[in-house]
């Protein structure tokens, strides 16, 4: 028993594996799946998007900013526009992105654009740490 | 500038079916909210009661020499511009591409929006500043209706005018409808809501649908260039041959004459007969 996933962005597929499990963070908490799941369809939020392999040897941790989750019948589909592999980020780019968010929001605390920056930032900078780890 | 184009449109196909993907799923995820019951209110579904302002977005390209590729699309715009406002229905131009800018600017249409160089390599990123802008305006109710004017790509050999109503869009029904339906699945649960997976959804679907739009635009754009630009090197070979054969020619009247001229020369200094092929022989070495 396996969920196929798949990564889709509006310009590509990025990525398609056999999990065994994927976890990813909707607007009301964070989600795992198991194959046999009920069809099910959420919003996803900025945050990390996990996928166990099929043996569970694997991670795969992708920084997903936003887009929407679709499962059905262990097909599991994920619709972002903006998803990083975890070996596609810059932590140095992402660390300088945090910093000037936070430089913002320093500034003005209701800036919602910073925070937003800042988010994204936080979760780049998560999931190139733990490829790296 | 054929063989550049030919690798264009090569790279223009990849990316447009590499792009199919996701504008598919996106469908399926609305076809699953019209069967989990969504309610289908949405600013950007509803038809405004009366039109009184119609929104032209024209996706043309940047350069020329794409032969009619420019000039369908911008006649096919005005015309249907030209047909509302007789019924005195007002107009906004959105325009994609320099060629459109520079017809419309030219012949002092009021333009509302403009983008350039997007068109060679669409991104996702303009599709979506587009489309923001669009289904910004047709919330507000500055625009009651848009009609998206571009190229669809069918072959390499075919390309085809398309004029499409962009906003509203047709009911979540009616979109799954197109999506093929498929089997009917156990019921679906939704995160927040289904209202609330709609409402983040439909925006994208539009810059979806704007995004393939640009894609088909783009490849059809380096299709016309190249068979333009086959044309031109078949013509300029035709033209080649041509005023070759009319050189030869020429250089061969030239010598004849040159020729009778020194056998005339060459009879009137008189003589034997085989003196006078010497002679000949002579005049002819010494030119």
């Amino acid at each position: 028993m396996s969920i196929h996933v798949e990564f889709v962005s509006p310009e590509r597929i990025i990525f398609t594996a056999e999990a065994k499990e994927i976890i990813v963070r909707t607007s009301d908490g964070e989600i795992g799946f198991m194959p046999g799941h009920v069809p099910f369809v959420g919003v996803l939020q900025v945050a990390e998007a996990r996928i166990y392999d099929i043996d569970g040897s694997t991670l795969h941790s992708f920084a997903v900013h936003r887009g929407f989750v679709e499962i059905a019948n262990d097909h599991c589909t994920i619709l972002s526009d903006v998803a990083e592999a975890a070996a596609d980020i810059d932590p140095a780019r992402a660390e300088l992105a945090q910093r000037r968010a936070e430089e913002a929001l320093a500034a003005d605390n209701d800036d919602a654009d910073a925070a937003n920056a800042l988010r994204r930032a936080q979760v780049r900078l998560d999931v190139s740490k733990k490829a790296s780890a | 500038m054929e063989l550049i184009a030919a690798t264009r449109v090569a790279k223009a196909q990849t990316r447009a079916n590499e792009a199919r993907p996701y504008a598919a799923r996106i469908t399926s995820v609305i076809e699953d909210l019209a069967k989990g019951g969504a309610s289908a209110t949405h600013p950007l579904l509803e038809a405004p009661e009366t039109i009184g302002k119609v929104a032209y977005v024209v996706i043309a390209g940047d350069r020329g020499l794409a032969g009619p590729y420019n000039s369908t699309v911008i006649r096919a715009a005005e015309r249907e511009l030209m047909a509302r406002t007789a019924e005195g229905i007002d107009y906004s131009l959105i325009l994609i591409g320099k060629k459109a800018r520079d017809y419309f600017a030219f012949r002092n249409y009021t333009v509302d929006a403009f983008y350039e160089g997007i068109t060679d390599t669409p991104h996702y990123d303009s599709a979506r500043e587009v489309a923001e802008y669009i289904s910004e305006q047709f919330i507000d109710g500055d625009i009651d209706q848009v009609i998206l004017i571009f190229t669809e790509f069918v072959s390499i050999g075919t390309q085809k005018l398309a004029v499409r109503q962009f906003l509203p869009l047709e009911s979540v029904e009616t979109i799954a409808e197109v999506g093929g339906g498929g089997e009917l699945t156990a019921e679906f649960e939704f995160e927040p809501s289904a209202d609330g997976v709609l409402e983040s959804l439909l925006p994208r679907y539009v810059e979806s649908r704007l995004f393939s739009a640009l894609l088909d635009s783009s490849a059809s754009e380096h299709a016309n260039r190249q068979r333009a630009m086959k044309a031109a090197t078949d013509n300029a070979e035709e033209l080649i041959t041509k005023l070759g054969r009319q050189l030869s020619s020429a250089r061969q009247a030239s010598i004849t004459t040159e020729i009778m001229e020194i056998v005339g020369g060459a009879e009137a200094l008189g003589g034997g007969d085989d003196d006078k092929i010497d002679k000949v022989a002579q005049l002819l070495q010494q030119n």
